[in-house]
């Protein structure tokens, strides 16, 4: 069931993408597309019964759900907070420059 | 090509992705299955062998210290590029109109609100930067934190890059030594055990705070970069409220 919200969260967030008419709609619909991962991260290393695998307060040994998943999902956040930092600094400057920021009238290429 | 054709091209092609996803879906590990050799490995190292007991910290600055490496630099790269491309637009504001006008200032209730909780917030981004390798949290988690500070004094009527004090040049030497620092340990276990990353540093007692060897170390680190790297970005982008 998590594996089925992932990818819904990316074909929805790829349809945001095409049918877009704004570059900020534009750059969140990404992070939609992107936040898939995480939840297909997570669900690959979720077991049933896991605890979290913190522990400070769990004896050694304790069934938990595996940490790799959770330390690649936070490089992925971290990705994807840079990524979208510059994409909104390049919205703002084709906003300044071209005095738009609907993608289909950002189409040709201007001097 | 017209938005309905696009949008056409789209769904043909988003049904055959959804197609081939689902299939691919089908073939990855139930909740039901056994845990994963990676599970048991990455958590048994990073307790009995690591000495802490947040085993996520443990796989991020140790077993994938490398890679947390390339994340940071990632960020700090980023970050850079980001106030880059902000900055030429404040330079050709600055030459157009020089005549700010005067800060209105935020509302009685919002600026007492915010200046009372900056202490705090600093504090508890402080605490999560320091106890990432015990419980759950950590540089990333914690230099947010102290990034929401900033948002926080803004709030409270204070405009960053306009004042006189200009602390923008700060943040970035705080953002520098943090990149800086996480480079010089990687290169220090190079210099001590002969490996990158590796684990020089007296692994203390699992559950205490001064355990973990570099993993604390390198917290603190991160924990200074991304501070320094959320707050340059944010402030490049209110900057750019103030000029409008």
């Amino acid at each position: 069931m998590p594996y089925l919200v992932a990818a819904y969260l990316l074909l929805i967030g790829l349809y945001g993408v095409v049918t877009s008419r704004h570059l900020v709609h534009l750059v969140l619909c990404i992070t939609v597309a992107q936040s898939s991962t995480y939840v297909l991260l997570l669900a690959v290393g979720y077991r049933t019964g896991g605890r979290a695998p913190v522990f400070s307060d769990l004896p050694p040994g304790t069934p938990v759900v595996d940490p790799v998943v959770q330390a690649l999902t936070l490089t992925d956040v971290v990705v994807e907070a840079t990524v979208v930092a510059v994409l909104l600094a390049v919205t703002i400057q084709a906003a300044k420059r071209f005095g738009t920021v609907d993608p289909d009238e950002l189409r040709a290429l201007r001097g | 090509m017209s938005r309905r054709a696009r949008t056409r091209l789209f769904l043909g092609a988003a049904a055959v992705l959804g197609a081939v996803l689902l299939w691919g879906l089908l073939a990855l590990p139930r909740p039901v299955a056994p845990p994963p050799p990676s599970a048991r490995l990455s958590t048994s190292v990073a307790v009995h062998e690591r000495h802490v007991t947040d085993t996520v910290a443990g796989v991020t600055f140790d077993l994938r210290g490398l890679d947390t490496l390339g994340e940071e630099l990632i960020l700090f790269v980023a970050a850079t590029g980001a106030a880059v491309l902000l900055r030429a637009q404040r330079d050709e504001h600055d030459e157009a109109d020089d005549d700010s006008e005067e800060d209105p200032g935020a509302p009685g209730v919002l600026r007492v609100a915010a200046t009372t909780l900056v202490g705090p917030v600093l504090v508890l981004g402080a605490y999560i930067v320091a106890h990432g390798h015990l419980t759950p949290g950590g540089g990333f988690q914690g230099g947010v934190i102290f990034a929401a500070a900033l948002v926080l004094v803004y709030a409270a009527g204070k405009t960053l890059a306009t004042d006189p004090v200009h602390p923008v040049a700060s943040i970035e030497i705080v953002e520098a030594v943090g990149a800086a620092a996480y480079v010089l340990v990687a290169l220090a276990g190079l210099v001590v055990a002969g490996v990158a990353l590796a684990n020089f540093l007296a692994l203390g007692t699992a559950g205490q705070l001064l355990s973990g060897g570099t993993i604390l170390v390198l917290q603190v680190a991160v924990g200074a970069e991304v501070a320094g790297a959320v707050t340059l970005v944010l402030t490049e982008f209110l900057d750019q409220l103030v000029l409008e």
